[in-house]
């Protein structure tokens, strides 16, 4: 690796401060993308801003009315490993426990996940589906963002020079609601998704309220779908109104042909993935 | 060359203190700053395992840490594991199970195998190769592995209820 100093701020506008007189420096969470990035050459850094001493980019905290804050140095592993996520947000556990393998979990970020903004980022689609939001905190103060207009090419992110990702927020789940992430890989663990959907449901009366569907790995950026979702509000809960929008989200997605699928594979996955994600969140909103 | 930083953890139960430059991973300063050499180096992007280390309370691969991001850590390493000259229940099992044949994935899988039987004392082996998943063999095909760390986790933990 080429030589760069290495920083870590305990305080937010420290960090801003020097993300704002040194633009090419780079941020250091859990350096699973960045380390191997600064390795291979890929990226070059003169200096390492670690954030992991500060505070608040280690908050992993549930209220009941603001819903779930995590910190964007917060490693998988404290998720998989959270009470509360695990009994409210279920399917957050489950992709906290699938990127990467236990090694990885040890130091990946949620928040690298979204700043890395790769296409086939597992987390991306659930917080999504989740309606989650980013805090950014830069030079000329803290703006949020909606997770689905985070990302804005491969690799590329809302963040402007100076800014970083401060944490992600979760609204706290509705009543009788659901979500889920599914992803295909030719292999049980370890592997990049050739297509995941991430979905949430609510549910009153046997009858959707709310719906919420995106997809990775078919578009530059991980895929919103509203209309997925939107079909199914005021449905009855069936299979054919899941099937219903698991061909609108299949309709939206425009992947590419590469090593570890074709187009018209992945195509095909959208639909069975939504579906499969579909049926799961809505047995969890029924056990809710 | 940027200047190199003093940085004071804890390996394997001894205060140890070392120099680094920012850009050294925690591998390289295991292995050729402190003298560590059980941690091994295999892909050096954080896909194989080997250089799995405990990093506090949980376990990383050593490739993808910096050695200054260790300061104030405490480090269990293969070295670890040992009491003296008695061998850790995982090593004896790896031994009498014949879990290894090369070695250089070892130290990788005992330092996992040994957070995995703090957190389930008794996996099961769908659990065992999960939490695995990130340690590579080439050599053993892995069944012996995993007969291995059950055997470790009877032996530690008693037969399960």
């Amino acid at each position: 690796m080429k030589a760069f100093d290495y920083t870590a701020p305990v305080t937010l506008p420290e960090a801003v401060g020097l993300l704002v007189s040194q633009p090419s420096a780079r941020l250091l969470a859990g350096g699973t993308d960045l380390i191997v990035q600064l390795r291979s050459g890929r990226k070059e850094a003169d200096l390492v801003i670690d954030i992991k001493k500060i505070p608040e980019l280690n908050a992993l905290e549930f209220d009941p009315l603001a819903g779930l804050t995590i910190g964007a140095a917060v490693p998988c592993y404290r998720l998989t490993s959270h009470p509360v996520i695990q009994s409210h947000f279920p399917a957050l556990a489950e992709v906290a426990s699938w990127i990467g393998g236990t090694q990885i979990q040890g130091r990946a970020s949620l928040g690298g996940n979204l700043c890395n903004a790769a296409p086939s980022a597992d987390s991306i689609p659930l917080l999504i589906a989740l309606g989650a939001s980013a805090l950014i905190a830069g030079p000329g103060g803290r703006r949020t963002v909606a997770i689905e207009d985070f990302c804005t090419a491969p690799g590329r992110n809302q963040l402007a020079t100076g800014e970083l990702l401060v944490s992600m927020k979760i609204p706290a789940p509705a009543l009788q609601s659901g979500s889920s992430y599914l992803r295909f890989i030719p292999r049980n663990e370890m592997d990049i998704a050739v297509v995941g959907a991430g979905v949430s449901v609510s549910i009153a009366g046997g009858v959707f309220t709310a719906a919420r569907i995106a997809l990775s790995a078919v578009a530059p950026t991980p895929l919103f779908v509203p209309a997925a979702g939107a079909a199914l509000v005021g449905q009855a809960v069936s299979p054919a109104a899941l099937e219903a929008a698991a061909q609108i989200a299949q309709s939206a997605a425009t992947p590419i042909s590469d090593m570890r699928g074709s187009a018209a594979y992945r195509k095909h996955l959208c639909a069975v993935m939504t579906r499969r994600a579909l049926e799961i969140a809505v047995t969890r909103a029924q056990e809710n | 060359m940027a200047p190199k930083v003093q940085v004071q953890t804890t390996i394997n139960n001894e205060p140890v203190q070392f120099l680094c430059e920012p850009r050294q991973t925690l591998l390289e300063c295991l292995r050729d700053v402190v003298g560590l050499t059980g941690t091994k180096e295999g892909c050096g992007d954080g896909n194989c395992g080997s250089c799995t280390v405990k990093l506090g309370d949980r376990i990383v691969t050593s490739c993808l840490v910096l050695g200054v991001e260790a300061e104030g850590e405490t480090i269990t390493t293969v070295e670890g594991l040992a009491h003296g000259n008695t061998l850790h229940p995982l090593q004896k099992a790896f031994l009498e199970h014949a879990a290894l044949q090369c070695g250089i994935c070892t130290p990788g899988f005992l330092i996992a195998a040994d957070a995995l039987l703090q957190q389930h004392p008794h996996p099961t082996e769908d659990q065992t190769r999960f939490w695995l998943s990130n340690n590579l063999c080439r050599c053993t095909g892995y069944d012996k592995i995993i007969r291995a760390v059950q055997a470790a986790a009877v032996e530690i933990n008693g037969a399960p209820q």
